[in-house]
């Protein structure tokens, strides 16, 4: 409301008023624009953070149960945790050629660590009675990771893919900046260029709503998965 | 870190076998990284091209350390970062406690923060540019942007926190506002906002390395894109090293702050209390 009133009244050349950044919304991603951009833009990012949780929770679960190996690869992993995603696209862009599988790539090198580092954690710190009392009831490996070390590393896990989500979102922008072909990223980027700036706000807005969604979508997720846990702490509470 | 030194010898003689075992496996770890980069192009599996030996990148590493030129864009780089985790932290402490402390204002501005604080920050950098141009203070926009939500959430937490009757004695002793702020709000939001700008500083850098990617200001994000250019693949692969060192650099110092500001607190102490 302060936007809007404010805007009608000093009409400035960067910041227009919300009707006009809605209009462009409309007419700029309302149309053929949607499956040019948008689609590959969620495609790319769905798919980035998919093969991040998965590779993430597999190479976590079995560095976090092998303490040697744990103990042999934690430094490295804590380098390449300390890079800034960003300065890895020039290099995966390099290495990989320009396309789509490099964008991919590209999201999956920077969100893996929050997923793989806490998974390592959470099935480190599995309660050790749990597992010595899980294995002299004799359960068998996979039980044993199905229905101890990953339930109770889940809380954990659930906190590195919150945290992925958001390197994903703003790497799949970068790399689209970066390397100039389709997208939202290039969208942006272009109408910025051409001084198209309610397009350019619209394209801002449309990234906030795909954030807003991820967040909404791994609040659901989190709830379901974590309902046992967030009972516990309820109790714990009261 | 605990320190017990009296009460327990036979732990802490067994304790440096384990920190050794650890720190060997560790670096051989690293060793066992660097030797599979240097094998990867020597083996022809990648590129030479593409991917240099990490001999190579890390000679290269060691003659930048003695170019000036190389510390002007790590300074330009850190003062940037310094600056937004500075302006954020600050925004972020003021506004946060301001708004945490009021409920009606708490209540009147969740729907908005909801709604700004998951935009990516990188979807300013176009506006960035358009305000500031190709300049720092585009690049501390964004800085600022993505690191003051980190900080912020945390500074609501925090003071959400305070012990309601604490407040109330607090309150019925006649403190005056500032005093109930000094000796009460802050000691109790404190780990909080230390966490917060612990989180922050991460995001800072990554965010100052991207608009320098992104913007062309100067530090080593520029040096990269100029690198990439002009093909000069090593130099790319030293900023990269370094980037990462910076980041290393970034996260033990702000360990180590916690550890010093919190040394009353009971996570850092580390004590039972029953």
């Amino acid at each position: 409301m302060i936007w809007g009133i404010w805007g009608t009244i000093s009409p400035q050349k960067f910041f227009p008023g919300p009707i006009a950044i809605i209009q462009a919304f409309i007419e700029t991603w309302i149309g053929p624009a949607f499956t040019a951009d948008v689609v590959p833009s969620v495609v790319r990012l769905v798919v980035g953070i998919v093969v991040s949780i998965l590779v993430g929770i597999v190479a976590g679960t079995v560095i976090g149960l092998v303490r040697w190996l744990r103990e042999l690869l934690e430094p490295t992993l804590e380098f390449f945790r300390a890079v800034p995603p960003p300065v890895l696209v020039p290099i995966l862009m390099l290495v990989f050629g320009p396309g789509d599988a490099t964008r991919v790539i590209v999201i999956v090198a920077g969100a893996v660590w929050p997923v793989l580092l806490n998974t390592i954690e959470g099935v480190r710190s599995t309660d050790s009675v749990m597992t010595e009392t899980a294995r002299s009831y004799a359960l068998t490996r996979v039980e044993r990771l199905r229905y101890l070390v990953l339930p109770s590393a889940s809380p954990r896990i659930m906190a590195g893919v919150r945290q992925s989500l958001s390197v994903a979102l703003i790497l799949m922008v970068i790399s689209e900046m970066f390397n100039n072909s389709s997208g939202l990223g290039y969208r942006i980027t272009y109408f910025q260029t051409n001084y198209l700036i309610a397009e350019m706000w619209s394209g801002i807005l449309l990234l906030g709503l795909m954030g807003i969604l991820l967040a909404a979508i791994f609040g659901f997720v989190e709830r379901r998965v974590l309902r046992w846990y967030h009972g516990i702490k309820e109790v714990e509470r009261a | 870190m605990t320190s017990a030194p009296v009460a327990q010898p036979r732990i802490r003689s067994r304790r440096p076998a384990r920190g050794l075992r650890k720190f060997v496996l560790g670096v051989a770890g690293l060793l066992g990284f660097l030797l599979t980069w240097e094998l990867l192009p020597a083996l022809g599996i990648v590129d030479a091209r593409f991917l240099p030996p990490a001999t190579t990148v890390l000679a290269q590493l060691a003659t930048e350390f003695q170019d000036l030129e190389f510390w002007r864009n790590v300074g330009r780089t850190m003062t940037t970062w310094f600056l937004g985790l500075l302006i954020a932290t600050l925004g972020a402490v003021a506004i946060g406690t301001v708004i945490g402390l009021v409920p009606y204002l708490r209540r009147l501005t969740h729907t908005t923060v909801e709604f700004l604080r998951p935009i990516p920050s990188v979807a300013l950098i176009p506006l960035a540019i358009l305000m500031f141009g190709f300049q720092m203070p585009a690049a501390l926009l964004i800085v600022v942007y993505a690191s003051f939500w980190q900080v912020f959430v945390q500074v609501l937490y925090g003071v959400a926190d305070v012990d309601t009757v604490a407040r109330d004695t607090a309150k019925s002793f006649g403190l005056t506002r500032a005093s109930r702020f000094r000796n009460l709000v802050l000691p109790t939001a404190l780990p909080y906002i230390m966490t917060g700008v612990r989180l922050g500083a991460a995001v800072a850098l990554i965010l100052t390395v991207t608009a320098e990617l992104l913007i062309a200001v100067p530090g080593i994000g520029r040096v990269i894109v100029f690198a990439r250019g002009a093909g000069d693949v090593p130099t790319v692969y030293v900023y990269v090293v370094v980037a990462g060192l910076l980041g290393l650099i970034v996260n033990l110092i702000f360990r180590l702050i916690e550890r010093r500001v919190l040394s009353w607190h009971q996570s850092v102490r580390g004590e039972d209390v029953a």
